[in-house]
């Protein structure tokens, strides 16, 4: 039952990921990241990992899709929506790659083969993230409230207005 | 009861499941036709009106003619429209309001899957909802559908924030996120005493993020006739006003399981907590047509300005204070009190947003008036000395 959960899901997240590239459509892109993205979150669900696939669900699936349609719709891509290639692809290809090349070995050198995944309480990662990791957890939403002064200060008025 | 259910579903549990959606979907509709009922009656009431009479006994017949008349209608699709969207959008949503229902519990025993952090469930797959209504804006290639949408995205993610802190704060009072749990944590006192400013949030946030009449935003008839879902018609409309039905019976059930009590009640014990649950849902349902038929809709600065101003920051509040009580031991009265004063707060902005322009029109008519009296003194004055 696992295994036919977890092909399932990988069938799904792979199929998502070639949806959002070879699409001709942003929005229809947008909506293969989409499923893409919520079945990584059975994956970790597979994994044991309850919360991380609500947090996956609730921030991927749900607020960054919304922002990325808002973004679509907003921009003049909704005017073209059948244009969604450009020359960056080879760049994005190399990085794709270099990604790819860091994840097998690192997957090869660790040897998942014989782990078992553990269910992961919300509790306890709580109290990790609180005690254990609080200067990360602290760095991390520094590195947030940094995104949004900035967020701030390009939607305010420019110099030469006000 | 953790994720396992999906690796070790046995056969029997599998059987429960399927028989538990299909009473789910049945009881949900069977609601939603008494929702319809009890708003039109509840609305003609407020207005000096009777509202259905002519169908069955007093018009109890009324909704099922309703949707036979929608299922009846010709289904129309608009050439211009993204076909695959445009058929997907409302599957979405009516999904994601049937979705949350999973782990909301009639009784201690009356839930389909328990889940350890139902409460949070519940807020991750609403949020999906309104993916939904941006797509369905979006593929109908219609400019009131699309700016419904773009509203939709705006109002329904402002409003979430409160919403999820407030939880939070349930949440943390209540020590789990299990819903059963926070029922059951509600024994000694219910949390609506001790966090009055809690519930007011969590309502106010609830009507937006369902789009009850003063957060109508998205689909104002008035302005954008309809939003999202101009350009549906038929059995696709029925889908999204069922969904709206659906989701508004969830902020009842969840006010009312998180504020005050869920089943429990003086009396009653087991599954019979049913019977104190249904009149309370109902009677949070009957605030909500209530607030409909009193109050005029928003402008949408002023909802987004309120979200923004208000809401989020009070909510942030609320967290803070359930925190510092917690933290201390204090006694529950003192979070009352400090939840009280930040509700008192709430409360004195609303007001002051409210009255607030009627005073700086007037101060400025008069601040005007005297300037006109003035201009007119000095115009008259030269004219007197030039006939003397």
């Amino acid at each position: 039952m696992a295994w036919f959960v977890f092909i399932l899901v990988a069938a799904l997240t792979i199929g998502g990921g070639l949806g959002v590239v070879l699409s001709r459509n942003v929005v229809h892109a947008a909506l293969a990241l989409l499923v893409s993205l919520i079945a990584v979150a059975g994956v970790y669900l597979v994994l044991f990992a309850e919360f991380l696939a609500l947090v996956q669900v609730l921030i991927y699936g749900g607020a960054i899709i919304i922002v990325l349609l808002f973004a679509v719709m907003l921009t003049r891509s909704s005017d073209y929506p059948r244009i969604s290639d450009n020359k960056q692809w080879p760049l994005a290809a190399v990085a794709a790659l270099a990604l790819l090349g860091v994840l097998v070995p690192a997957f090869v050198i660790n040897n998942v083969a014989g782990t078992q995944a553990q269910n992961a309480s919300f509790t306890g990662i709580g109290e990790s993230l609180f005690t254990t990791w609080a200067v990360p957890f602290e760095i991390a939403s520094l590195v947030l409230l940094v995104a949004l002064i900035g967020a701030i200060i390009i939607a305010r008025s420019g110099p030469g207005e006000n | 009861m953790p994720a396992t259910i999906l690796l070790t579903v046995g056969l029997a549990d599998f059987i429960w499941i399927v028989v538990g959606l299909f009473i789910m979907f049945t009881v949900l509709s069977v609601v939603v036709l008494s929702l319809t009922l009890l708003e039109r009656k509840l609305l003609a009431r407020l207005q000096l009106r009777l509202g259905p009479t002519r169908t069955g006994p007093m018009g109890v017949m009324q909704p099922i003619a309703d949707a036979f008349k929608l299922i009846l209608k010709e289904d129309i699709i608009p050439a211009s429209s993204e076909k695959a969207i445009f058929w997907v959008a409302p599957i979405i949503v009516v999904v994601s309001a049937f979705m949350i229902w999973v782990t909301i519990p009639g009784t201690q025993n009356a839930v389909i899957q328990n889940l350890d952090l139902g409460l949070f469930y519940i807020i991750a797959f609403s949020v999906i909802g309104i993916l939904g209504l941006v797509l369905a804006g979006w593929g109908s290639a219609n400019k009131y559908g699309t700016l419904g949408g773009l509203r939709a995205a705006a109002q329904l993610i402002s409003y979430e924030i409160p919403i999820i802190m407030v939880a939070i704060s349930v949440g943390m009072l209540a020590q789990s996120l299990d819903m059963r749990e926070i029922v059951n944590a509600q024994g000694s006192y219910i949390f609506f005493l001790v966090q009055p400013l809690g519930l007011v949030l969590f309502f106010i946030a609830g009507l937006a993020e369902v789009g009850r009449t003063p957060f109508d935003i998205y689909f104002a008839e008035s302005e954008i006739v309809g939003g999202p879902f101009v350009e549906y018609s038929g059995a696709h409309w029925s889908v999204f006003f069922l969904a709206e039905y659906i989701n508004t019976f969830a902020i009842a059930a969840l006010t009312v399981i998180l504020f005050f009590g869920g089943w429990s009640g003086p009396g009653l014990s087991g599954d019979w907590g049913i019977i104190w649950f249904l009149p309370k849902v109902y009677l949070v349902i009957m605030v909500i047509f209530w607030i409909r038929g009193t109050f005029p809709r928003l402008r949408i600065d002023q909802l987004m300005a309120f979200a923004w101003k208000v809401m989020v920051p009070m909510s942030f509040l609320s967290v803070v204070m359930t925190a510092v009580y917690l933290f201390y031991g204090w006694p529950a009265w003192s979070l009352t009190l400090m939840s009280s004063a930040g509700l008192f707060v709430v409360g004195y902005l609303i007001y002051k947003r409210m009255t607030g322009p009627t005073k700086l029109v007037s101060q400025t008519r008069i601040r005007q008036q005297a300037l006109q009296d003035q201009r007119r003194a000095a115009s008259q004055a030269p004219a007197e000395a030039g006939g003397d």
